[in-house]
């Protein structure tokens, strides 16, 4: 029996049905076709399936679907405005901070997640912010280049 | 072709400099599609059964109970796949390792899958099936494997290379060798010769995302794979041979690709899925589990180096020998002649010997991961000439210096090396201020050299020019981290217009001709040649038309800056002609103005790259940090330096990765112990440091830009450079990788017991 859900996804409302044990991660992307959240463990240890629930980081993998009902979801698929993109996507595509861009939504959102609570992160604080997203193509180094950097953006914005 | 360039005179305009790449706002806005991001009408959901068991003969699958569930459309074991016909035994491994045959021959290994119509279904399907084994004696140990009394895997293998071929079966499966000299008078001309033993756990690629594909046959034969793969020209060869398909009749179109290292030129799951959907009469897709991704898909041999080298007092490495183990798996492979051919490949000597050793395990079958097979053997040879140095009182990198091979060195592997890297990315390591910079308390600095061939191989691109003079590069080699900003580098280069005028594209099966994987560094080397040449002919084509349209001789048409000039006095009235002015005309003077190039890029420059790191070591718990890291290596040209950086960058975290923390770990009962993230724990932001970069640029004298292959030396030299710094750092030889906390301090624990016993 699925159950109905109706939640907030970037600002809209939608509605979509799931199973009960479904996933939010499988329902944003086999229900709602927001593909632009990431598997890569289904386990909680890779961080690529990131988005924001009533503005806190998880794993969507590790939330049911039905869970999402009456709360808020962020995913990276509302992060730019319009034709602009937010500062962190810009500095993500400037600093080459992404190779083959599997991580890079489930990064995106996690590094907004750590600026709306720490605007002037130390490059320390960035790489412990970010540790539960995992990339293997880029060796990190240029994604906190480019989080350090559109943080500092942001201050001056 | 290309040898006409001065390549050192050559001013780039738009090769070298970095802009934003092409692909990059649809993968920073979600909108890239990867494997598992494409559906079809009407898909139904593939799943695999696997094996429990390390190494069982198969007795009987029933699967008729999980026939009968509601919902279930087809199912497949071996029985569908014909082998009848195939004599390729690389191609029969394959089927056999995709589903198995009579035997399952590791822990993960497919036996039956199913399609349904949603993914709990199919699950709930396999669950139905009842498999029977007959459970054998298995072996998962490179050392243990090669013993006399070792469980044989495969009791037709009969050790290839050797002469007269063994009557007795044995687990391994092939021996190469290689070198020349005499290492017994180099070992007599040594004043130190120190001999080890040094082993490697076995690593897995680790890319983000897991093997998908949506598979597509209709009864006509005809059909559509959509996948992420390196290579989507291979896999379309290798799975029509397994289906029984005419090649041109199945469309492979290869997706976004997150991450593959090599991981993904191999097939693991793509002919199932052809297969169900076959049975099936529906579209099928299939995505492999993270656990899945680890139990079934090919990670790196684990090996066993004996090694020996002996040198004078004077740092002349006299002679250099080794034997090479290498897992493989359960199937022969080539892994241990990799590692032979590379092992001494970076130093001129006069007497080397390798042997490599193929194999046979109960591990799922070894492919391809980034510079396969080196960074395990630069492991070996690297602690090595450490541990000389040491002995004979001289720098490391100064007896690197002394012995580095130069243009003119025959290499160990055979071929005589044409101008090279290694010499120059050593001089930058000793010029380098990380090299002097202080250390802390419980730090050390190691460094280590690595090689790598690169490929060439055969390439296929069209160049199209568009009515308003803007041109698309039309390639088959997979992007897997910037490659189509590269190319359109290159072509922007070739025709002399803005990198923003071109667009490159990857084309699926059905609209280029055959191009080799993505592997081997070879995509932005071998396409990049191929581009260029197309080019080449557009503009060719380009300077006939202007000649038409001034009527002059085509010889007095000069291409620059992107525009058809008119050479010779006579002609100086008639203004340049952009592409755009020939493209609007092209209707007029022959049709759309195109150039293609087929090629077998020849001359894949080898490179070469040095590493230094600082390593700290908490002598109470054997932790490591990675303080400082730096990589130097040559790239010949650097097409976007940025990405460039990238591929030194990823490399050097994947090598770190290696080295410190990554294995594959077995239980007594042959099972994977660590199939997932959380324990097979691959470095994470907090784990690093900035790792910088320096590249080199000598160029490639066999590429007309002078471009090597960049993706792959990156990985070599970590294993042996975090080795040689925690080593510094504790005093104690390192020999086994990963060198995990309990390594470390099991190693100084033993290093403090022997040195007090000899006190005595
Ligand atoms: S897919 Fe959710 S953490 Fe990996
Ligand atoms: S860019 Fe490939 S995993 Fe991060």
């Amino acid at each position: 029996m699925s159950v109905l859900v109706s939640s907030t996804i970037n600002g809209d409302n939608i509605e979509f049905a799931c199973e009960p044990d479904e996933t939010l991660l499988d329902a944003l992307r086999d229900r709602v076709g927001m593909t632009g959240v990431k598997e890569g463990c289904g386990t909680g240890d890779c961080g690529a399936c990131s988005i924001t629930l009533d503005g806190a980081l998880v794993c969507s993998c590790l939330v049911l679907g039905a869970e999402a009902e009456g709360r808020s979801i962020e995913t990276v698929e509302g992060m730019s405005d319009g034709n602009t993109l937010h500062p962190l996507q810009q500095k993500f595509l400037e600093h080459a901070a992404l190779q083959c861009g599997i991580c890079t939504p489930g990064f995106l959102i996690a590094a907004k997640s750590l600026l709306e609570k720490n605007a002037d992160p130390s490059e320390e604080e960035v790489r412990y912010a970010l540790a539960g997203n995992l990339c293997r193509c880029t060796g990190y180094d240029k994604i906190v280049r480019a989080v350090l950097d559109a943080a500092k953006q942001m201050r001056k914005a | 072709m290309g040898k006409d360039t001065l390549l050192t005179d050559r001013v780039f305009k738009s090769v070298g400099t970095r802009p934003m790449r092409p692909d990059g706002i649809d993968k920073v806005t979600g909108r890239a599609r990867y494997g598992a991001d494409h559906n079809m009408s009407g898909q139904l959901h593939g799943s695999i059964l696997r094996s429990p068991h390390a190494h069982a003969s198969i007795k009987s699958i029933d699967t008729s109970k999980a026939e009968k569930l509601k919902g279930v459309k087809a199912i497949v074991t071996a029985k569908d796949f014909k082998t009848k016909g195939i004599t390729d035994p690389g191609l029969l491994d394959i089927i056999d390792n995709c589903m198995a045959g009579k035997k399952v021959f590791y822990d993960g290994h497919a036996v039956a899958a199913v399609a349904a119509v949603d993914a709990k279904t199919a699950k709930a399907a396999l669950k139905l099936i009842k498999v029977e084994y007959k459970l054998l004696k298995h072996v998962t140990d490179v050392d243990e494997a090669v013993k006399p009394k070792a469980p044989v895997i495969n009791n037709k293998c009969f050790t290839k290379g050797v002469d007269p071929t063994p009557g007795k079966a044995s687990n391994v499966a092939k021996r190469s060798e290689f070198g020349h000299g005499n290492v017994a008078e180099g070992f007599e001309a040594a004043d130190v010769v120190i001999e080890r033993n040094f082993k490697t756990g076995q690593s897995h690629q680790g890319y983000i995302e897991p093997h998908a594909c949506v598979a597509s046959i209709g009864p006509d034969g005809a059909g559509e794979l959509w996948v992420c793969t390196q290579g989507h020209f291979v896999f379309r060869q290798q799975c029509a041979e397994i289906l029984g398909l005419d090649e041109a009749k199945l469309k492979v179109t290869s997706s976004e690709i997150g991450g593959g290292f090599g991981g993904k030129t191999h097939l693991w799951v793509e002919p199932v899925a052809l297969a169900l959907s076959q049975k099936a009469n529906r579209p099928v897709k299939l995505v492999m589990s993270r656990e899945d991704v680890f139990r079934a898909s090919g990670p790196t041999s684990a090996t066993s180096i004996d090694i020996k080298m002996g040198v004078t007092k004077d740092g002349v490495i006299t002679a250099a020998e080794a034997e090479l183990r290498y897992t493989s798996g359960p199937y022969a492979g080539s892994w241990a002649t990799l590692g032979a051919m590379t092992a001494f490949a970076c130093y001129d000597l006069k007497n080397v010997k390798t042997v490599g050793l193929e194999v046979l395990v109960n591990r799922p079958k070894t492919t391809a991961y980034r510079a396969p097979s080196a960074p395990m053997a630069a492991f070996a040879v690297e602690s090595m000439i450490d541990e000389l140095a040491d002995r004979i009182g001289m720098k490391a990198i100064d007896m690197r210096i002394q012995n580095a091979a130069k243009e003119g060195t025959k290499s160990s592997y055979g071929p005589v090396y044409g101008p090279i890297g290694i010499g120059p990315t050593l001089d930058a390591a000793k010029n380098h201020p990380h090299m002097s910079a202080p250390l802390g308390p419980n730090q050390g600095r190691g460094m280590a050299c690595g090689f790598w061939f690169n490929f060439g191989g055969q390439s296929c691109t069209d160049l199209n020019i568009s009515s308003d003079g803007t041109a698309t590069i039309t390639v088959g080699t997979i992007d897997v981290g910037g490659a189509r900003a590269s190319l359109a580098l290159v072509v922007a280069e070739e025709l002399g217009i803005p990198y923003e005028q071109v667009k490159a594209v990857i084309a699926d099966t059905g609209s280029l001709g055959y191009n080799e994987m993505t592997d081997g560094s070879r995509g932005t080397f071998a396409s990049s040649m191929s581009a260029i040449q197309s080019c080449r002919m557009a503009i060719a084509d380009m300077r006939q038309r202007a000649a038409t349209l001034w009527e002059i001789d085509v010889d007095e048409v000069v291409w620059e800056n992107g525009q058809a000039w008119a050479g010779g006095e006579s002609n100086s009235n008639h203004p340049p002609l952009s592409i755009a002015d020939l493209a609007k005309s092209a209707e007029k003077t022959g049709g759309p103005i195109a150039g293609h190039a087929q090629i077998v890029a020849d001359g894949a420059g080898v490179s070469f790259a040095t590493h230094i790191c600082d390593i700290e070591v908490d002598p109470e718990t054997g932790q490591t940090r990675v303080v400082r890291y730096t990589v130097i290596q040559d790239a010949g040209k650097a097409v976007h330096p940025t990405y460039v950086e990238g591929q030194f960058q990823g490399g050097a975290a994947q090598g770190i990765g290696w080295a410190l923390n990554e294995e594959y770990i077995y239980g007594e009962d042959g099972r994977l112990q660590n199939p997932g993230f959380l324990d097979y724990r691959i470095p994470v932001c907090s784990d690093l440091p900035m790792i910088d970069t320096q590249i080199l640029e000598i160029p490639n004298p066999n590429h007309p830009y002078g471009i090597r292959g960049v993706g792959e030396t990156s990985i070599v030299p970590p294993l042996a450079a975090i080795g040689n710094a925690v080593s510094n750092a504790t005093q104690v030889r390192m020999t086994h990788v990963p060198m995990s906390p309990p390594r470390i301090l099991a190693a100084i624990h033993a290093q403090a017991a022997s040195d007090d016993s000899s006190d005595d």
